[in-house]
């Protein structure tokens, strides 16, 4: 869903400029496929705010669910924020900044001991 | 069957049967696919293999379900890698339709909908195709909407 105007980004920026909402991606990073119950289960909001939060996510196509019988399962799709990434990092800068974002990772792990 | 162990979704301003024709053309596949070539006629019970570049085979299976310009269910195994070989069959379905999505192209887009299940236990080879499907999917975009593709080659 788009506001009429802009692209289909504009959504996916929106979506994730809430904190609430990037933990939701974090708990479905994490393992992929909950249910709603499963997701009310391990957070500090009302259900009824996770389900909202889950709607938008799913407008700005960050979540895709599927039905399996009666229960309705949420998976984080990245497929928009590698559309991000592809926008505005060329190919041939993505093998460094895989190279600094393994050092960061390596040097912070290294520090959090 | 077990839950998917993924769901990806990608939009494409383009029509179902374009969608349809690009997943089962082995010289569309190339294309998008990182000079992978696809060895199948794509009907149901027809055996399917990808082949690299220097003629490796990389995956085979079989295609169980071809619904020209609905839907393409493949039995999917890793070749190449002994450790996803080993992890066994899976089980890999694309679906396409029309959804709302982009107004400025009449509200109308194709939602191109692909998931991986794997039939036994095991996590390797799920990790292996969700780090490969984003690219390849942003790739079939970009060929549908521009000509082009984004990837040339497989940079992980």
């Amino acid at each position: 869903m788009t506001n009429g105007k802009g692209d289909s980004l504009d959504a996916v920026f929106r979506a994730l400029a809430d904190a609430s909402r990037r933990e939701l991606l974090d708990r479905l990073r994490a393992e992929n496929g909950q249910t709603l119950n499963d997701l009310c289960a391990r957070l500090a909001m009302t259900r009824q705010a996770v389900s909202k939060h889950l709607a938008i996510l799913e407008d700005a196509n960050l979540v895709a669910t599927v039905r399996r019988g009666r229960e309705k399962l949420h998976y984080l799709n990245p497929v928009p924020i590698h559309e991000i990434a592809e926008r505005w990092i060329g190919k041939f800068e993505r093998g460094r900044l895989q190279a600094l974002s393994d050092m960061k990772k390596a040097l912070e792990e290294r520090t959090g001991e | 069957m077990s839950k998917p162990q993924f769901v990806y979704v990608t939009y494409i301003r383009t029509t179902p049967e374009k969608v349809w024709a690009a997943l089962t053309e082995p010289q569309t596949i190339k294309k998008f696919w990182f000079n992978i070539t696809a060895d199948s006629d794509f009907k149901p019970g027809s055996p399917w293999r990808l082949k690299f570049e220097d003629g490796r085979v990389a995956d085979t299976g079989e295609i169980l379900e071809a619904v020209p310009p609905k839907r393409l269910v493949i039995k999917w195994r890793n070749e190449f890698k002994p450790e996803l070989k080993a992890e066994g069959w899976s089980r890999c379905t694309m679906e396409i339709e029309m959804a709302d999505y982009y107004p400025d192209f009449g509200g109308k887009a194709v939602k191109l909908t692909i998931t991986h299940e794997l039939e036994g236990e095991g996590t390797k080879f799920i990790e292996a195709v969700s780090a490969g499907w984003p690219k390849v999917m942003s790739n079939l975009k970009s060929l549908l909407e521009t000509g082009d593709v984004a990837f040339q080659e497989y940079a992980s």
